[in-house]
């Protein structure tokens, strides 16, 4: 068995020699979170952070992936939601069919961390996921409410946000 | 609504018996599907609610702690409807939005309640215009047996009571209860037959700038989608249609791909197909790849873009044009003008690449098929589960998983369902996943149809138009997807924006004369329904065109439109918020060039102003549009100016590279290194003005794609002198004329 270090833990695998980090990560290690967009690097949907660098992990073979190396999914991005462009995200709105969001959000991790106060050509040069619902205007203005110095209740559309949380509604299905 | 006393332990019996997978207490028929075996579905903590109430009605489901979940039969791929359904349904019955939640009845149910749902159809801008009035009547009805129930238990007249944020007040004794308290005692209730909907000046939730119900999951990782889906023992499939249109499989040999770790089958799916299935989905797709398949290639092994366009452009001139939109005698008013004005465009194939490729799974047995799919139309997808299974629809079941993007791929042709059915019948009893590849979904796309169009206007001495002429010709929509929907030879669906009226789609222009019809070649390519339909090359042609003939006329673009649209006041109204925003009377900036265009479609007046440069090598940048919308009611406006927003992403995305060329009979770009799309880094800025008139209901989702290309081709003539009349823009050459 081969190992990944994901989100902080061992997680054993395996896999035939090739086969791309992201159908190990959904496949086999059940984080779905990571999406399947083009297997050519082309549009980011498969986006992860590997010891911090975004990876577009549809067309990087898990064995090139040692066992120190650290992987971030969106899952482990933050434990509950919490992490700033995760909370914009929701302050704003931002995902419309949300497919792309997982890629677009660890894409921005990365560039605040290289850069918490990213200039618009920073966000330019970074943000080169697709997405064909169109939510790149919303995705700027999110990734600047999160910077370093972002206001997010200005940035926030005048959206009221009244409704009860997905985890609340979701017990709720449940019961 | 012979059937609301149906409770909701029925409904949810019900859906579990559908499954022979386990767990039926915790079968939801919401978003989060049921059964998942995958590491992020297994944290939920305790459920909030134990018991489960019975349903007021089929729309309105309330639980002992006021919980209110809401019911919705049309599916939200990212247009936002979820939401605007539910506060339409909240704003009726009268409860606090706060404990809102909405779940999807599935198809199966629908049609064994004798569609009390309603359609499923989501597309053509429709989900919120189509079901307003019905939804809306959903929840007043629920709030109405509710007041009855705590009025019955008070023994005072129901029209001493009122409800507000789900607590019921007796006005005379002051006494309040809650939904929650009531909602079982409602559910006996018969519901009432007159129903008064409320005037839309006492709205409360609606017109509310209200957060979306679906969005956090989506920034966990949480969401699931059809690609997403595990079941318990559930096998991968990956699928070779022939990359040629009509082509067909010869020969498969499976010898040395049967042998590779992990393959269970190779399916031969129609005549055209082949499918691999694994234990995973990269097994099956490599084991795909390393297949031998021999094709027939068919009758369209040689064809070309080139024959295509050469067979459209035969069309231009053809005697056998079907009429449209027909004002006089246009061709006698053109022959005998003082100036003729004539200009040919074209518009391309486009695929729709969501962004989540087609995929669907199925479990079959002799006695039931049921599949999970991402669809925009739970109903059809049904029906193709009934065909492909060859089991009667209430044999089977669709559950209805979030869309990773629809724009029409996913609604009218539900060509992946059959195939999964098709392979989940060749193994009885397993769940099979079906995932197209990127290149699959390119090579075999449901295309936004090939037009292309002469215009012709005839001149008086001053200028003005005395006769006006568009002879579309191309591929019909309906001709591919629903044939028995062409009547006479015409396809009705051609002359979006164009029609003389109708409160759907209708011309914003009065000529003196006037003539619109349309030469039907239809090529060997499916075509579909794509975001924006036949809106989007219409307002191209016609927009441009005007502009051409401000130019020639040496008139002000928006002078001549508002000339041409004094009876079209409200197509007028939107032009002028738009322009009025831009500043169009106004010089714009150094260097910077703006345009205009206008349309209906979808049941909406748009517009927008674009603002662009072009250095001197030709490299266009867009700064800046401004658009307005007129929709009637604005349900939910942080929404519609998502709505505005994205479709100048798709529609800029399609202006600027959007393009699907044949060769050799197949699709050439087949991934989005061929296929690119609008990066942040080109996103204008978009000002949204919503022009709510009131009085009517348009859709948001599609009409304002028809706008961006002819405002920005427009401002590209104003910066270069240059017009643009062939997409996508990414193979002309802009340096200035």
């Amino acid at each position: 068995m081969a190992k990944l270090n994901v989100n902080g833990k061992v997680r054993e695998f395996s896999a035939d020699d090739g086969t791309p980090l992201l159908w190990v990560l959904r496949d086999q290690l059940g984080l779905t979170g990571t999406k399947y967009g083009c297997g050519l690097a082309q549009c980011g949907a498969c986006t992860v952070h590997i010891d911090g660098v975004p990876t577009r992990s549809c067309v990087r073979p898990a064995s090139s992936v040692k066992a120190t190396e650290k992987i971030v999914t969106i899952e482990g991005l933050s434990p509950d939601g919490s992490h700033p462009l995760q909370k914009a995200w929701v302050a704003l709105d931002v995902p419309q069919c949300g497919y792309c969001q997982s890629g677009m959000i660890m894409a921005a991790a990365a560039l605040l961390k290289a850069k918490p106060n990213p200039s618009d050509a920073d966000i330019d040069a970074a943000m080169t996921n697709i997405c064909r619902c169109g939510t790149l205007n919303r995705i700027r203005a999110g990734i600047k409410a999160a910077a370093k110095g972002g206001d997010m209740k200005r940035a926030a559309l005048g959206i009221e946000h009244m409704a009860m949380t997905h985890e609340l509604a979701n017990e709720v299905k449940k019961s | 609504m012979s059937t609301v006393n149906t409770s909701r332990r029925k409904f949810l019996a019900a859906s579990a018996s559908l499954s022979t997978a386990a767990v039926a207490g915790s079968l939801v028929v919401g978003f989060h599907i049921p059964f998942i075996q995958s590491a992020q579905a297994q944290t939920s903590a305790t459920p909030a609610n134990q018991g489960i109430a019975p349903e007021v009605n089929a729309w309105v489901v309330v639980q002992p702690n006021d919980t209110v979940i809401i019911r919705i039969a049309r599916s939200e791929m990212g247009q936002g409807s979820l939401t605007g359904l539910a506060q339409l349904v909240a704003e009726e019955l009268e409860c606090d939005w706060a404990k809102v939640t909405t779940e999807y009845p599935t198809p199966g149910q629908n049609l064994a309640r004798e569609r009390v749902w309603g359609s499923f159809g989501t597309g053509g801008s429709r989900g919120i215009r189509d079901s307003q009035d019905y939804v809306r009547k959903g929840g007043a009805t629920a709030r109405m047996m509710l007041i009855q129930a705590a009025a019955d238990e008070w023994k005072v007249p129901a029209s001493e009571c009122s409800a507000s944020n789900s607590v019921i007040t007796h006005a005379g004794s002051k006494r309040t209860t809650t939904y929650g308290k009531v909602a079982a005692a409602a559910a006996k209730i018969t519901p009432p037959k007159d129903v008064a909907l409320k005037d839309p000046k006492n709205w409360k939730l609606v017109g509310k700038r209200l957060a979306r119900l679906d969005t956090i999951d989506k920034t966990t990782g949480k969401q699931i989608y059809g690609s997403d889906l595990v079941l318990p023992d559930m096998l991968n499939a990956a699928i070779k249609d022939c990359p040629v249109f009509g082509g067909k499989v010869k020969s498969v040999d499976d010898a040395a791909v049967l042998k590779r770790p992990g393959v269970k089958k190779v399916i031969r799916v129609g005549d055209s197909a082949v499918a691999v299935v694994a234990d995973t989905w990269w097994r099956a797709k490599t084991a795909l790849d390393a297949l031998k398949i021999e094709w027939d290639e068919g009758p369209n092994a040689k064809l070309s873009s080139a024959d295509i366009a050469a067979t459209l452009k035969a069309g231009l001139d053809a005697k056998d044009g079907i009429v449209g939109n027909e004002v006089g005698n246009a061709a006698a008013a053109i022959a005998k003008s003082a100036r003729k004005i004539e200009a040919v465009y074209s518009y391309p194939y486009q695929n729709h690449a969501t962004m989540e490729t087609m995929n669907a799974t199925a479990k079959y047995t002799p006695e039931r098929c049921e599949v999970w799919t991402p669809t925009q139309n739970g109903e059809a997808a049904l029906a193709a589960a009934s065909e492909a299974s060859g089991l009667p629809p209430a044999k089977c079941e669709v559950y209805k998983m979030m869309l990773g993007g629809g724009f029409g791929r996913r609604g009218a042709v539900h060509d992946w369902v059959r195939q999964v059915v098709a392979i989940a019948k060749e193994m009885p009893g397993v769940p099979v996943k079906l995932i197209w590849s990127r290149e699959e979904d390119m090579l075999h796309g449901r295309f936004h149809p090939v037009t292309q169009c002469k215009m012709t206007a005839g001149l008086d001495a001053d200028g003005n138009v005395t006769g006006f002429n568009m002879r579309i010709s191309g591929q019909s929509i309906l001709a591919s997807v629903a044939p028995q929907n062409i009547k006479d030879g015409k396809d009705p669906v051609v002359f979006q924006g164009l029609n003389a009226s109708g409160l759907e789609t209708a011309i914003g222009y009065t000529f003196p004369t006037l003539m619109i019809d349309h030469a039907m070649r239809n090529p060997p390519v499916p075509a579909g329904f794509w975001r924006g339909v036949n809106l989007n090359q219409n307002a191209i042609y016609l927009e441009c065109f005007i502009d051409e003939i401000a130019h020639a006329t040496k008139q002000d673009p928006l002078a001549l439109r508002r000339k041409l649209m004094v009876n079209h006041p409200k197509h007028l109204a939107v032009l002028n918020a738009a322009a009025e925003k831009a500043g169009w009377d106004k010089p714009a900036p150094k260097g910077v060039f703006r345009g205009l265009a206008q349309t209906m479609g979808f049941g909406s007046y748009v517009a927008a102003c674009a603002e662009v440069s072009v250095s001197d090598k030709g490299v266009l940048k867009i700064h800046r549009i401004v658009a307005a919308t007129d929709c009637g009611y604005a349900v939910n406006p942080q929404q519609i100016e998502a709505q505005v927003e994205g479709s100048f992403v798709y529609g800029l995305s399609a202006a600027l590279y959007g393009e699907c060329t044949l060769k050799d009979g197949r699709m050439m770009q087949q991934n989005f290194d061929t296929y690119p799309t609008l990066k942040l880094a080109d996103m204008p800025k978009v000002e949204t003005v919503i022009v709510a008139s009131g009085g009517f209901w348009g859709g948001v989702g599609e009409p304002t794609i028809a706008v961006a290309a002819p405002a920005v081709l427009n401002a590209i003539f104003a910066a270069t002198g240059k017009r643009i009349r062939d997409l996508p823009l990414k193979d002309q050459l802009l340096t200035k004329a």
